[in-house]
């Protein structure tokens, strides 16, 4: 989509006009959507072309790549565009208001619901939990947000959406949700106000008046652009890593090595994908093409996601973050609250898809 | 004099957001006053929920993400 880039507007130049970049954006869909479908003739015809032995292992592994590499940048680039455009709508401060005083139950899905649309950068994890709970949004409610928002994103969606199909991609929004909701719920329901820090629980914080601007569509349409390249930028190199060594395992791993140590046989198997992740810190972007080719020899579904979902939303480097707000006890608590859900996706996953 | 306060605990585009401020100022030949804030109660104090943000003689103008240079600059200058 470098075409649209160069449409950016520089300071001081007239207004943008909005029917141009609309236009100019149906344009780069429709682009978009005859080069997704000529993928698998134009990969056939570039491996085709290479000194290859046909039917070996290399060839293999290399025709992998080559469709992969493109097809799930692609449908990444039209994800992260969509929730640019989306986020644009949300803002963390209206989020907030939405929330305050709500109560848990409505607020707990509220929230996690909430949590997929709202920009939200890790690092922003601190002040969002002080800004929220400051401002009366329960603990719990509180809780929804901060799970739902890293573990659903669209990143994983997206590649889930690319590699897996669209079935897995709901499941994981649904369950991802799921997960977030009921530990809020729980960890309201426990009554750990008294858990926090001291200090954050003495800040009033202040109402703040943000002068809303009022976007129009080309800021609109722009925020997906910049959300392209800002995401997609940072994570394609992962992805493209990831999607290598998937590639290597689908050319060279023997079918059916996985699936006794990770296949739906294998009970153990999910709690330790569980325990394996929380010291794990990568994004989704490096790990799902890694998801995609277990799976395809035999690794069980489940046990999978299960992994995913722990390495994303149970990271150890979060966890220090957040110790500033929380104690060590409450943390603990969080861990073995999302632990536990993230253990009965796996499970539920296993049984759904056979 | 203007006092420009970038609230962040101090991550990238935070430190991205004070060069834009200083840029632009001396760009404008506003004078500033760029100050940091990155206590956590601090920036809780002014209200914003997501990082950086920006103050301007007390005014919160802007919350969350990098700002747009355009918009830093009709900040300094109004």
């Amino acid at each position: 989509m470098s075409t649209e880039t160069s449409l950016v507007p520089q300071a001081g130049s007239p207004p943008p006009n909005p029917w141009l970049w609309s236009a100019a954006t149906a344009a780069a869909l429709a682009l978009w959507f005859v080069l997704y479908s000529q993928l698998v003739p134009v990969s056939n015809w570039v491996v085709s072309q290479m000194p290859l032995e046909r039917g070996s292992r290399l060839e293999d592994a290399i025709r992998f790549f080559v469709y992969d590499t493109p097809k799930v940048l692609m449908l990444l680039t039209l994800v992260v565009f969509a929730m640019g455009v989306v986020r644009s709508f949300f803002s963390p401060e209206r989020t907030r208001a939405l929330l305050a005083g709500r109560r848990e139950g409505v607020g707990n899905v509220a929230a996690a619901g909430l949590g997929i649309v709202t920009p939200f950068c890790s690092c922003s994890a601190v002040p969002l939990f002080i800004g929220f709970v400051s401002a009366g949004v329960p603990l719990g409610v509180t809780f929804s947000f901060l799970i739902a928002a890293p573990m659903v994103n669209e990143v994983a969606l997206g590649l889930l959406f690319a590699l897996l199909g669209w079935k897995v991609a709901l499941t994981y929004l649904g369950f991802g949700l799921a997960v977030a909701i009921l530990a809020g719920w729980v960890i309201g329901r426990l009554h750990l106000e008294g858990w926090l820090e001291e200090w954050v629980r003495d800040i009033r914080s202040g109402v703040v008046d943000l002068p809303v601007a009022k976007l129009s569509i080309v800021d609109r349409i722009q925020a997906g652009i910049d959300a392209v390249k800002d995401i997609v930028g940072k994570v394609w190199l992962w992805i493209v890593a990831g999607i290598a060594a998937g590639a290597f395992i689908h050319g060279y791993v023997p079918a059916d090595l996985l699936s006794g140590i990770m296949g739906r046989d294998a009970w153990w198997s999910v709690p330790a994908a569980v325990l394996m992740g929380i010291p794990m810190y990568s994004n989704a972007a490096g790990i799902i093409p890694v998801v995609e080719a277990l799976i395809g020899k035999g690794a069980a579904l489940g046990t999978v996601l299960a992994f995913m979902m722990s390495v994303i939303a149970l990271s150890l480097p979060e966890m220090i973050i957040l110790r500033k707000v929380l104690s060590p006890r409450l943390i603990a608590v969080f861990v073995g609250v999302v632990g536990l859900g993230i253990l009965a996706v796996g499970f539920l996953f296993n049984a759904l898809f056979a | 004099m203007k006092d420009v306060k970038v609230l962040g605990p101090g991550c990238k585009r935070c430190r991205t957001t004070e060069d834009m401020v200083r840029a632009e100022a001396e760009r404008l030949g506003v004078p500033v006053h760029v100050e940091k804030v990155t206590d956590y109660a601090a920036i809780a104090g002014y209200g914003i929920v997501a990082t950086p943000g920006i103050v301007i003689d007390g005014k919160v103008v802007h919350a969350g993400g990098l700002p747009k240079a355009e918009d830093v600059a009709k900040w300094l200058s109004t």
